[in-house]
């Protein structure tokens, strides 16, 4: 194992304890007269200088974000196996166009003439994603997929409230991601739990008891959060429209099919797509993202203002629409992470994007094969992009999925997703998608079966990892109990 | 085969009959065929020129904010970009790495978060300061959901300033019509700030906050320590909404007056304009509330040796552990805007922002003192109004129409508010920022000249 | 597994104290060993009143959020305010300095179960 020395870096505002005037950035000259503010601006409302807010040179401040950022793990290091996070290739031409003056320098509410090319892109974007969903309306205004699942739920009860009704429950699975229930509740419905089969998908059955008149919807994740594909899907769409529903698909699973099926073949009324999961915009440690979401024909009408209009004389923003759920956020969507995503997709082309699922469900298969019989498999039907594991083996020996995580860490990777869906107790999931090379995802899983005799024949070992980071296990029950959220000046006597 | 999909297909073939299979198409058994097609109508793979020619022909047909004299505001605002804020956000381990829930090796992030939440906390004077929220729009949202569950859901009244921009206020409108909550909107006066009384009134008994936007829609510096005491003799939550960031620089943060909430967009903190997004919501409120505030935070730690370590902590309160009781389904946050807007801040330091903020003042107090030179087709809406770096201008015809004519005399002089109408003229909301040369306010007053 | 012989038991895993006319109210042992170490506990308001089942307050791990209920019905006399500064009683004296929210009310309800039985009820559950 090689180490080399880093140094804890200190916070911004231990730096430059003797608070010395230095100057970390030149502002261009004042040519105008200087104006003492108190004079024109109500002496009560102007600020006295904050002794607390340091200045630090420009070298200083390159140092400081080189330092910190040498702690993190990143997906140019190495395999991020994030089950449902699709941790993919970041390519760097995105970058470069999402950097082009014309697109990172345009103020938003700038004259139409001026921004004919942003509003050709925005429109592109979706007619892309119309024809990789199969779906005949798009929006690429939320800022994420959850904000996307509440845009989409949002037109699901417009559409309702049009045709006179008004419904008060949603339905998700037991093995829904958190942000279903709780995007339902935050629309103001009722959700409720619909259990699985046996065998991880929806309970047929079970729908044909719940799904009433008082049901507006029904969220699925296709394939579901355990990488199995809802085989049923048909009969479960065909179920749900009889009876006045719509479905709501999460696209968080898209990388899984892309090229290969079409959500709008499935019976979806409204999908968002995760640009930051499928189609390879970075996730930014948390973010940008984006959420834009494809809907029927039933759901056409509804979609946010304001909307990209082609007319004869090129582009144009209508805000106006009563029929529209109104708008979801300030302007248009993240667009330069919508530049990123088309970037993306012209890049790869029809068959470059279903070469993507191909992938990345092989690769996803290649794992299963590997660790079967090592870690146990709660659910064996085949699955695809992804798959779940739980630590009810290595439990037998005092070492649950967190110490797992730990120890993986020690041997250069980052950890598969953990403990999530809660239909799985002690779970693993794992998702490699495909851009890494084939030795990279053999390494990783050598690394797992490693781990898994370790916790057989030293569990102590796996029990107290991580032993190679920069910083030990963090305690994160203190941080709940003692909370520390800023620094305060308090801070520097100590 | 394509450089970004890992293996080559002699690896698929590889790996297939390692696994015992004969086509990939087997692995793909569990889809129905009723839904499966052969392929996209897409057009082929593109290399990097083809890409960049595409690309860059399309941004090529805007005009960027840089290429001509811009004095645009209205909630985006042009600032200097340091070189080295892009060069940090440009580091692969900032930006390609996933929301710290390892905190073990995500420590550069969470530190930076940490640091993010500290700078907002003493720039708005309020206590705590989460990890960041989409944009200012939604920051306003959650603030009026946040006081709604902090009353306990007792009270459906939110009382919202007209000059809280219109646009903030339409996209409320779509949150609070699901959530069952009423908005009450108030007028400016004649002078284009809010009267403390109308406030109190409007709020009743019934209101969970008073939100207000000071600078305003308008350009122009609020009461806030009475518009506080007017919500708080109300009973209500007082709201204050920020879309110039910058003003923080100048400005006392509402916290020290009082206010339970101060939130908004900090695009201006080294966030490019882009079109509109992704931009950068913040929001800090009181301690008490802490339990209540929606989006991530970044908390401070140790590890088993005692070594200070920082992890994202208060996560029961989100959507992935609370579901259908979280208190917003928020999931992502802005990550790598909150970095830019921290290298930002750092680099100009305290006395750095203070200046860069002293500079917009001072630029701004100078174009508004030429335009009254100008003659009598111009004038200032709110003359005797204090305003930081952003005024109403009222012209010989519509501000549409003001905009494109000026445009064409190669300025681009400022947003209409001919379609964000309320109780106010039509006219250009003009925006000056340290980023206006002084050559620049001679082209603005030239433009002028040649329309009057 | 401490199962106090003097005290009966919710299949929610409350426990439940008769004092007069009021019950003293906490979680098992066994359910704060599930759950991991509290940071924090939301308790009702003083003179709220609950029937049989209602969710009481919560009781927040790191990781995850449990409810507790109320296994009788009645009006909440007082709570246990020291836990806003040491959740962590929860954990080490779950039937003592842990106790949450004492109620008025009786524990006459045929559905709490004796000491013994609570001891039968978990391990069916854990079968």
């Amino acid at each position: 194992m090689k180490r080399r020395a880093i140094r804890s870096e200190p916070l911004f505002f231990e730096r430059n304890p003797r608070r010395v005037r230095r100057q970390g950035y030149l502002l261009p000259a004042l040519d105008v007269p200087e104006v003492e503010p108190s004079e024109v601006l109500p002496p009560e409302l102007v600020r006295e200088p904050d002794p607390h807010f340091p200045d630090i040179s420009e070298m200083e401040v390159v140092q400081h974000f080189h330092r910190l950022s040498q702690l993190n793990y990143a997906v140019d290091e190495g395999l991020y196996p994030l089950g449902s996070c699709t941790m993919k290739y970041n390519p760097r031409i995105n970058e470069e166009t999402a950097r082009l003056p014309g697109f990172a320098s345009l103020h938003p509410l700038q004259p139409q003439a001026q921004i004919q090319g942003a509003l050709r892109l925005i429109w592109e974007l979706e007619e892309s994603l119309k024809t990789i969903t199969g779906m005949p309306g798009a929006t690429l205004q939320p800022a994420a997929g959850a904000h996307g699942e509440f845009t989409g739920i949002l037109m699901i009860r417009k559409a309702l409230a049009t045709r006179g009704e008004k419904r008060d429950v949603v339905l998700a699975p037991d093995s829904a991601h958190g942000t279903n229930p709780a995007t339902a509740t935050f629309a103001g419905y009722r959700a409720q739990e619909i259990p699985s089969a046996e065998d991880g998908t929806v309970d047929l059955g079970a729908l044909d008891r719940m799904m009433d008149e008082t049901v507006a919807a029904l969220m699925l994740t296709v394939p579901n959060t355990l990488g199995l594909f809802e085989h049923q899907i048909l009969e479960i769409a065909d179920l749900v429209h009889s009876r006045g529903g719509f479905i709501y698909m999460d696209g968080a699973n898209l990388n899984s099919f892309v090229g290969r099926a079409l959500p709008g073949l499935m019976g979806a009324d409204a999908m968002h797509i995760n640009l930051h999961k499928t189609f390879s915009t970075p996730h930014g440690g948390g973010g940008p993202g984006a959420g834009p979401v494809t809907v029927s024909e039933a759901l056409l009408p509804h979609l946010p203002v304001p909307k990209v209009i082609r007319g004869n004389d090129g582009f144009e923003l209508q805000w106006n629409d009563p029929a529209s759920i109104g708008q979801m956020r300030g302007f248009y969507g993240n667009f330069l992470i919508l530049v990123r995503a088309l970037t993306y997709i012209w890049s790869l082309g029809a068959e470059g994007l279903r070469s993507t699922s191909d992938v990345a469900v092989l690769y996803a298969n290649l794992v299963r094969h590997r660790l079967k019989g090592a870690y146990h498999l709660k659910f064996d039907a085949p699955s695809l992009h992804e798959v779940v594991f739980d630590d009810s083996i290595q439990t037998r020996y005092e070492v649950r999925n967190v110490d797992i995580a730990k120890r993986l860490l020690d041997y250069g990777f980052h950890p598969p997703t953990m403990s999530f869906p809660l239909v799985v107790h002690g779970a693993l999931m794992i998702e490699p998608a495909e851009s890494v090379a084939p030795e990279e995802v053999e390494a990783f899983c050598d690394a797992m079966l490693a781990i898994a005799k370790e916790a057989e024949t030293d569990p102590g070992l796996v029990r107290s990892a991580p032993h190679d980071t920069p910083v030990g296990r963090v305690d994160e029950v203190r941080a709940a109990r003692n909370l520390k959220v800023t620094w305060t000046p308090e801070d520097e006597g100590a | 085969m394509h450089p970004w999909v890992g293996a080559g297909l002699e690896d698929r073939l590889h790996i297939l009959s390692e696994l015992g299979l004969k086509s990939i198409d087997e692995l793909f058994a569990s889809i129905p065929e009723a839904v499966c097609i052969d392929g996209l109508d897409l057009p082929p793979a593109r290399d990097e020129d083809w890409i960049r020619r595409a690309l860059g022909d399309m941004a090529s047909a805007n005009v960027s904010m840089d290429s001509i004299p811009c004095f645009l505001g209205a909630g985006v605002y042009r600032h200097v970009r340091p070189s080295i804020v892009d060069a940090v956000l440009s580091r692969a381990e900032f930006f390609t790495s996933y929301t710290p829930y390892q905190p073990e090796i995500s420590q550069g992030t969470l530190q930076v978060i940490f640091e993010f939440q500290t700078l907002i906390s003493r720039l708005t004077g309020l206590d705590v300061a989460n990890a960041s929220l989409y944009d200012g729009a939604t920051a306003l949202v959650e603030a009026v959901l946040f006081s709604h569950r902090v009353l306990h859901g007792k009270r459906d009244l939110a009382v919202v300033a007209e000059t809280v921009h219109p646009m903030y206020r339409r996209v409320l409108d779509t949150y609070t019509e699901a959530a069952g909550i009423e908005v009450v909107v108030v007028p400016p006066g004649t002078n284009g700030r809010l009267d403390p009384n109308i406030v109190r009134e409007a709020a009743g008994d019934q209101a969970c906050c008073v939100a207000v936007q000071s600078p305003n829609f308008l350009g122009i510096v609020e009461d806030l320590p009475q518009l506080a005491a007017a919500a708080h003799d109300s009973g209500a939550l007082a709201v204050e909404v920020v879309t110039e960031a910058v003003s923080l620089g100048l400005l006392t943060g509402g916290g020290s007056f009082g206010f339970d909430v101060v939130c908004g967009e900090a695009q201006s903190f080294g966030v490019a304009p882009g079109f509109g997004g992704p931009h950068l919501g913040f929001f800090a409120c009181a301690p008490k509330h802490l339990r209540q505030m929606p989006g991530r935070l970044a908390g401070e730690t140790v590890d088993e040796d005692g070594t200070r370590a920082f992890c994202l902590t208060l996560s029961t309160r989100e959507q992935h552990i609370r579901r259908a009781k979280a208190t917003s389904n928020i999931c992502t946050n802005q990550g790598l805007m909150a970095l830019a807007a921290t290298v930002w801040l750092e680099a100009m330091g305290g006395s750095g922002l203070r200046e860069l903020a002293t500079s917009c003042f001072a630029r701004t107090e100078e174009l508004k003192r030429r335009i009254t030179a100008v003659g009598d087709s111009w004038r200032i809406a709110y003359p005797q109004s204090p305003t930081f770096n952003e005024f109403l201008l009222i012209g010989p015809a519509s501000g549409t129409e003001l905009v494109e004519q000026l445009a064409s005399d190669g300025v681009l002089a400022g947003v209409p508010t001919t379609d964000w109408g309320g109780a106010w003229p039509d006219g250009l909301l003009v925006a000056v920022t340290e980023c206006n040369s002084a050559r620049d306010l001679d082209a603005f007053v030239a433009a002028l000249e040649n329309l009057s | 597994m401490t199962i106090p012989d003097d005290l009966k038991y919710a299949r929610s895993h409350e426990w439940i104290k008769t004092e007069g006319n009021s019950v003293v109210v906490g979680i098992s042992h066994y359910a704060q060993d599930q759950l991991g170490e509290v940071v924090y506990v939301e308790l009702p308001e003083v003179g709220a009143a609950f029937d049989v089942g209602d969710e009481l307050g919560t009781l927040e791990s790191v990781k995850a959020v449990s409810e507790f209920l109320a296994p009788v019905a009645g009006e909440v006399l007082e709570v246990n305010t020291r836990l806003e500064d040491e959740p962590n009683l929860v954990n080490d004296d779950p039937y003592g300095d842990g106790w949450l929210v004492k109620l008025s009310g009786s524990a006459e309800d045929e559905e709490l179960l004796d000491a013994a039985g609570y001891g039968e009820f978990l391990e069916q559950e854990s079968a």
